[in-house]
């Protein structure tokens, strides 16, 4: 992925690499969604590029040189309850001197296990910190997930984690401002995988519909069976729309990309329940077989919902940006 | 920035600054109130009453220039614009406020139907007069016979030399009472295939034996009608397009049709966030089922409109929107009855009188998804065309082999077979049966239920 510049598709051509924008990254995204591709790329080549190439910094320039190069991989901690919700941190951050001491716990923490380095927010007198650590740094226990899509996933605990001041990204109370464009990045990337999961999902179900046969005909001449299948097209193609526009919008207005972000990820999230549970049923018992995709797709779909906020957070954004 | 953004921005400036001159010059302040539906709404013809003297100022202002119909060649009546000229013209008359000067369905069907389809005397003899409203044209699709499957119409053209004698009933035929002349799909062929034998025929509503009556809605209205076409005599220039293939010109206009209905649907809706819309209702958004369904429609809203955005590039970057326009209706037509039933809902009591109420659009609403093809049309269409899943008749086909049809062909009468076989005895059927499909009581084989005679 590195050596075809996948890993820098965020990253700035002075810091190595191709700076193509969200939208290409979202075809790099969907691509893997349909293919079920397990890949650091959105933790580390969009959201954490996202986030360090706001710094414009040596330290981060270095940083994103090495993501771009693929050498370097990066986990955003984020949740602290079973929803996501990025501004209630009760992690803390201490000062002592010139650095901090971190305690507390970080829950879902996507690639948490093998990322060399973690992202995290904390809160501290002077506000929202954010945080650039090594995951090997003393204090910091990790626990692996058996997640049910069999990805890297840990629960993190920081147990009088130690850091210098040049762990602090940015200035002190800043840390959710910086946080926020790399958090809309992801979700509207992670949008983009899922519906390329929908899609894949879809495509095999349809093909299905035209090789089953039951009572001497195949299954996909049923008009029963049809309708739904064409509501489903219609689903996809609406958050197709939605996932395009979102990935507009981040490459021209980022700063006004906030509704268009949520109402791509609400909506990925919402088709792609539905893709996989028409796909299972559609599928009959066979979609109930590991044998079939049909399974690995739901459940992915079922993690990717939860990541970055779920349906219902993202359409209390929409409503709040609308005026309810 | 998409193509059409960098247009306006730059190459469209000069045609941007001529068009918002001559809207400030031109349109009188009475048509600027941003006011559309029912009651803004010229739909002009020789029976028009226009609401106000500005209403016609307007309408022949626009008419002179070309404005009722932009992209319509000047030779017809329009002024020719290229679709990003159009595009320039309709956001300076919406920041304006400006009313439309004219709709009907001259321009939004016929017109595109004619500027396709048509010879150019047809073109230059009936495209300026819709260009200018003076005439109304109404459309004549639906019988009562022939709703979803509208190539079963039945109206019956016959030939009889220079001219057509036409004989049926149209049924939702929109403002026929209000129209001065029908484009409408007649049979001209009852032995070809159904598709096959149908043609696309104009006809002045004044011709002796067409009569129209006006079917009272759920909704309080009265916009559709009935309308008897008894001997009505038609000359045979009136045909548009070759004679039984009218269906393609039908099967063109209806994609138009169903992009107009997802278009009105969606202007109907948008522009407001529906939460503001609810919110101000007597109790606002306090009921948490209330509020999550219009967070879950907003949310719908917007991805459709950002389709219908992602259309219109496509289209003007040369790829038609094709068989998606089914998409278009059949998603637009459902969330706006959706929307309808939530702004009902969080209006309560309120809501259930008929003066000042959302309570006639809410009954309108239920229309948008059977006017145009049924929404289980257009999910058919999509199934069919986009899909690709095997159609309708496939799966009848599939029945149809296993069972044999009632009657058997009669039998060959030869030299070496000269006995004539007996017919088959149930009543109405008569049938002549080879031998050995007698089934020992004198009828033919199949059930009651498959003889097409209903023996």
């Amino acid at each position: 992925m590195a050596a075809a510049g996948w890993a820098g598709v965020l990253v700035p051509e002075e810091a190595d690499g191709s700076d193509m924008g969200h939208a290409a990254a979202h075809v790099l995204a969907r691509e893997m969604g349909r293919n079920l591709t397990v890949s650091p790329f959105l933790s580390t080549a969009v959201m954490a590029a996202t986030l360090l190439r706001q710094l414009k910094d040596p330290s981060s320039n270095g940083k994103l040189k090495e993501i771009a190069a693929g050498e370097l991989t990066y986990a955003l901690a984020l949740d602290e309850s079973a929803k996501f919700s990025p501004e209630n941190v009760e992690l803390t951050a201490e000062k002592r001197g010139n650095g901090y001491i971190l305690n507390g716990k970080k829950r879902f923490v996507i690639d948490g296990c093998d990322a060399e380095r973690i992202l995290v927010l904390a809160k501290s007198d002077e506000g929202l910190c954010l945080f650039d650590l090594a995951n090997t740094t003393k204090g910091l226990e990790k626990t692996p997930l058996e997640m049910i899509d069999s990805r890297d996933a840990a629960d993190l605990v920081f147990d009088n984690v130690e850091l210098s001041g040049d762990a602090l990204l940015g200035a002190a109370g800043s840390g959710y401002d910086l946080l926020k464009p790399a958090l809309e990045a992801g979700q509207a990337a992670l949008a983009a995988e899922t519906i390329g999961l929908s899609e894949a999902a879809f495509a095999q179900t349809t093909d299905y519909l035209k090789e089953r046969k039951q009572f001497g005909v195949t299954i996909g001449s049923f008009q029963a069976l049809q309708h739904r299948a064409a509501h489903l097209w219609c689903e996809i193609e609406l958050t197709h729309s939605a996932v395009l526009n979102a990935g507009r919008i981040l490459d021209t207005a980022p700063d006004t990309a906030t509704l268009a972000v949520s109402v791509a990820k609400a909506r990925a999230t919402d088709t792609a329940q539905k893709a996989v549970q028409e796909g299972v049923q559609m599928h009959g018992g066979m979609g109930m077989t590991d044998a079939f995709d049909m399974g690995f797709y739901m459940k992915r779909a079922r993690v990717a919902a939860e990541w970055l906020g779920d349906y219902g957070y993202h359409a209390g954004v929409v409503a709040q940006l609308r005026g309810f | 920035m998409t193509t059409a953004e960098v247009e306006r921005e730059t190459g469209g400036a000069g045609f941007r600054r001529e068009i918002r001159d001559w809207l400030e010059a031109n349109c009188p302040p009475e048509m600027r109130d941003g006011a559309s539906g029912e009651d803004a709404i010229c739909w002009g013809g020789t029976s028009w009453v226009f609401s106000c003297e500005a209403q016609k100022i307007w309408l022949e202002r626009c008419a002179a220039r070309g404005l009722t119909v932009p992209t319509w060649p000047k030779a017809y009546g329009g002024a020719g614009l290229t679709r990003d000229e159009d595009k320039i013209l309709k956001e300076e008359m919406q920041a304006l406020g400006a009313r439309s000067p004219l709709d009907s369905f001259g321009i939004w069907m016929l017109g595109p139907a004619l500027l396709k389809f048509g010879c150019e005397e047809q073109k230059l003899h009936f495209l300026p007069p819709i260009a200018r409203g003076e005439i109304r044209w109404c459309q004549g699709y639906s019988e009562p016979g022939a709703g979803s499957d509208l190539a079963g119409v039945q109206t019956h053209a016959a030939d009889q030399g220079d001219t057509w004698l036409v004989f049926g009933q149209k049924i939702w035929t929109s403002y026929a009472d209000k129209a001065d002349w029908i484009f409408a799909l007649l049979r001209t062929d009852r032995e070809a295939k159904k598709h096959l034998g149908i043609s696309f025929v104009l006809m002045d509503m004044r011709t002796k034996g067409i009569s129209t009556q006006p079917i009272r809605l759920i909704s309080g209205s009265s916009p559709f009608c009935e309308t008897f076409f008894e001997d009505v005599e038609v000359p045979k220039h009136q045909v548009v397009g070759t004679v039984n293939r009218g269906w393609d010109v039908a099967k063109y206009l209806l994609t138009h049709e169903r992009e107009m209905i997802s278009n009105g649907a969606n202007v109907m809706v948008s522009g407001r966030s529906l939460g503001a819309v609810l919110s101000e209702s007597e109790t606002g958004l306090s009921d948490p089922v209330l509020r999550g369904d219009a967070m879950r429609a907003e949310v719908d809203t917007l991805a459709l409109e950002m389709t219908l955005e992602r259309y219109k590039d496509q289209s003007e970057g040369g790829q038609g929107v094709g068989d998606a326009s089914a998409m278009l209706k059949y998603m637009g037509t459902e969330l706006n009855k959706q929307r309808l039933e939530l702004v009902m809902a969080a209006e309560g009591s309120n809501a259930l009188t008929w003066q000042d109420t959302p309570a006639s659009s809410w009954l309108r609403t239920k229309a948008n998804s059977i006017e145009g093809g049924t929404s289980e049309v257009m999910l058919s269409i999509i199934s069919r065309r986009i899909l690709n899943l095997p159609g309708y008749e496939t799966w009848q086909n599939s029945f149809k082999q296993k069972k044999k049809s009632c009657c058997p062909r009669p039998p060959v009468v030869s030299s070496q077979n000269p006995r004539q076989s007996p017919d088959c005895v149930r009543a109405g059927c008569g049938k002549a049966l080879r031998p050995r499909a007698l089934a020992g009581n004198g009828r033919c084989r199949m059930g009651r239920r498959a003889c097409p005679r209903g023996g």
